[in-house]
């Protein structure tokens, strides 16, 4: 074997979605780690503890009772200037509800991996999206990955997105219980210098008011009347120019690591395409196989991919899906009161820019079902149905056949 | 003629989810026993649950159950006892359950003294997600989290509930079996809020990384180190050291929650007519 090829072959792992998260963690330098085990994000919190042990992870790993103490310690690490990170799922995420909001309110920039899964209710041991769509006012960042390299490569970005001075907001870094998390995909890492690198812009910024002996800072401070007003108003502005910000720090990424991801979503085969699936997560993936076939079979098929779903992508959205014969939106959650999946609910909220078109929601994955090739592909079929003028179920639940 | 324990399972839910050796099934059959010996009712009695391998314990028994979210089992318990006074209400879990995430509602129910029995399951690990340390695994003692040996302090649950106002508190362990049922019934009929630690073993995620041999090996542990609250008292301080006391650590008589409350009501509406 050449030097060059073994070199070539050590850049490569194989790793877990959970692993790889945990790599990419370890590699962004965190001061404070703080996190709760639970299924399936436990491997995460395994393998931290691990790295700390043997002396690769230096920082302060504090440790806790409950996911709301893990938050609410992380937060006030970032407010004391530290960087941070934390990780949890499902009934741990809603555990956190109250502290997330105090994060978001404090503009602390937290950086935490959530792992898909039901929240609790019904008893499921499961993925699903349920969770993240249950903070998502919460005024966090929240991004989606759909591969196990996608997961490690956002952990970097979400640092250079939270603590990016126009943004200084949490990010949430959302992936697919079980699917992801579990599953081992050689994942390609880079050399501490080219994580350093990348991240060096950070310090370049000046620096953002921490807590630090001699100065007097007040933290959750209260807002009244005009003071509260301003305060939400800024917080708005800053999640409005966050998808700006993403764009380049994806952009820059490419740049520095060879791959970028589209930014706020990506458009797969979307150019001609007179249908579009909008999807998000390791669904994207099946998906994009269908399409594939369906294109094979001169179905003018394209997909969606939504990356960045707090803010969401409303301009970017917009342009991409105008001009469509029918749109369907594939939803992995539901949005109780609006009697449809939440992401297809905020695609409705779009149609006034996008312009009157059949709109189709395939609710599907609940629980660990499996979106299989099959019931993809008759989404694909409703949609050109749909979109030859025929009648269609706005709300499709797929796996009860409807 | 051999127990029948089968009359109080609920029908098609066996093969239980326990790994082999696991002490959880003792705790059950305990349970069951101490059940019956008190004559409750399955329509008169509830069993509520957090979440843990300790906390599938419930969807096994033939009686009313509620399987809660981590750590919530004492706050849905004393939810049903208010609701529903003449039920009898057994609280089961892990010393995750009831002293991490849980411990607050675990140390106010024991403040509220509230008529009910709390079994709580100390393997000094969490064993349902795959062994990371829990606030009873003893220090040095390692764990999927702390791979080289836990340096925190410990919880002594016994302690803790005694501390916080628990009026009857006992200890025993999965190999003593026989006492097991003795301990719970003594603590259902206790009006107040009683605790039973059962101390027990995770051959899987805590036996295996912590140089036991075999399940054997972590009973003999268990029955070694006991002392029995009667003998402790003859023991010097030296041949207590290492070991833990078992039988009834304390009983108080006390005023109980849901009968001072019924005063209050009873107050508050004389005030009113
Ligand atoms: C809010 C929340 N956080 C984390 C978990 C994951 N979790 C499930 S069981 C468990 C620990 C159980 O330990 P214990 O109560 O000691 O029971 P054992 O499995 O040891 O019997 C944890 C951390 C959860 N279900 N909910
Ligand atoms: S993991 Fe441990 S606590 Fe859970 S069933 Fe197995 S032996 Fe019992
Ligand atoms: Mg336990």
């Amino acid at each position: 074997m050449t030097q060059a090829l073994k070199k070539e072959i050590k850049k490569y792992k194989v790793l877990t979605g959970n692993g790889a998260a945990a790599y990419a963690a370890r590699l962004c330098r965190p001061d404070v780690v703080s996190l709760y085990p639970i299924t399936p994000q436990s491997e995460v919190i395994e393998q931290l503890e691990n790295f700390h042990a043997n002396g690769t992870l230096e920082a302060e790993m504090i440790r806790v009772e409950g996911e709301n103490s893990a938050q609410n310690a992380v937060c006030a690490a970032a407010m004391a200037g530290a960087r941070v990170f934390t990780a949890t799922s499902s009934y741990g995420l809603v555990f956190m509800y109250d502290a997330m909001f105090q994060t978001a309110g404090y503009r602390a920039p937290v950086v935490m991996v959530n792992v898909n899964r039901e929240p609790p209710g019904i008893h499921a041991v499961c993925s699903g999206q349920q969770d993240m769509i249950a903070t998502r006012d919460t005024g966090w960042i929240q991004l989606i990955a759909e591969s196990g390299q996608e997961i490690f490569d956002l952990v970097i970005q979400a640092y250079r997105l939270a603590e990016d001075e126009a943004v200084q907001l949490p990010v949430m870094v959302n992936y697919d219980g079980y699917y992801l998390s579990f599953l081992a995909e050689s994942i390609e890492l880079p050399e501490q210098s080219e994580v350093d690198r990348y991240l060096a812009p950070l310090k370049e910024q000046p620096p953002r008011p921490t807590l630090v002996p001699g100065s007097s800072l007040g933290c959750g401070a209260h807002g009244l009347g005009m003071g509260f007003v301003e305060l939400r108003r800024k917080h708005m502005a800053a999640m409005a120019r966050s998808r700006q910000t993403f764009e380049e720090i994806d952009a820059a990424f490419g740049e520095e690591f060879g791959r970028s991801y589209g930014g706020q979503i990506e458009e797969y085969r979307t150019e001609d395409a007179e249908i579009v699936l909008l999807t998000s997560g390791s669904a994207v993936g099946t998906a994009r196989t269908v399409v594939d076939a369906k294109r094979a079979e001169g179905v003018k098929v394209g997909l969606i991919k939504l990356r960045m779903f707090r803010p969401f992508p409303i301009e970017r959205l917009s342009a991409a899906l105008q001009g469509r014969k029918a749109i369907g939106v594939l939803d992995r959650s539901l949005c109780f009161g609006w009697d449809c999946g939440p992401i297809y609910m905020e695609v409705k909220a779009l149609l006034a820019d996008i312009g009157k078109v059949p709109l189709l929601n395939f609710i599907d994955g609940l629980a660990n079902m499996d979106i299989t090739k099959p019931n993809i592909e008759r989404m694909v079929n409703d949609l050109q149905s749909a979109a030859q003028g025929e009648p269609f179920n706005p709300v499709a639940w797929v796996t009860m056949g409807e | 003629m051999a127990y029948d324990y089968e009359k109080s399972i609920r029908p098609g839910k066996l093969p239980h989810i326990w790994c082999p050796g696991c002490g959880h099934g003792i705790v059950m059959k305990g349970l069951i026993r101490a059940m019956d010996s008190c004559g409750l009712e399955k329509n008169n009695t509830a069993l509520v649950s957090g979440i843990g391998c300790a906390s599938r314990l419930p969807g096994y028994v033939d009686m009313c159950t509620l399987h809660t979210a981590h750590g919530r089992a004492a706050a849905f318990a004393t939810g049903v006892k208010m609701a529903k006074p003449e039920m009898t209400v057994i609280c089961l879990g892990g010393d995750g359950d009831g002293t991490a995430i849980g411990g607050n509602h675990f140390i106010h129910a024991c403040r509220r003294n509230i008529d009910m029995t709390y079994v709580i399951m100390n393997n000094f690990i969490y064993g349902m997600t795959g062994g990371q340390f829990s606030p009873c695994t003893p220090t040095g003692m390692k764990a999927s989290t702390t791979p080289y040996g836990n340096p925190d302090p410990t919880f002594d649950i016994s302690k803790l509930a005694i501390g916080a106002g628990a009026t009857f508190v006992a200890r025993t362990t999965a190999f003593h079996a026989t006492q097991i049922d003795k301990l719970i019934a003594e603590g259902i009929k206790h009006k107040g809020m009683a605790v039973i630690e059962v101390l027990d073993d995770c051959p899987t995620t805590y036996g295996r990384r912590n140089k036991f041999r075999s399940v054997v090996d972590m009973m003999k542990k268990l029955k070694e180190n006991a002392v029995p609250v009667q003998a402790a008292s003859k023991m010097t301080a030296e041949q207590l050291q290492g070991k833990f006391l078992t039988g009834v650590l304390y009983k108080e008589d006390k005023p109980e929650y849901i009968e001072q409350y019924a005063k209050v009501i009873a107050k508050a509406q004389g005030q009113a007519s």
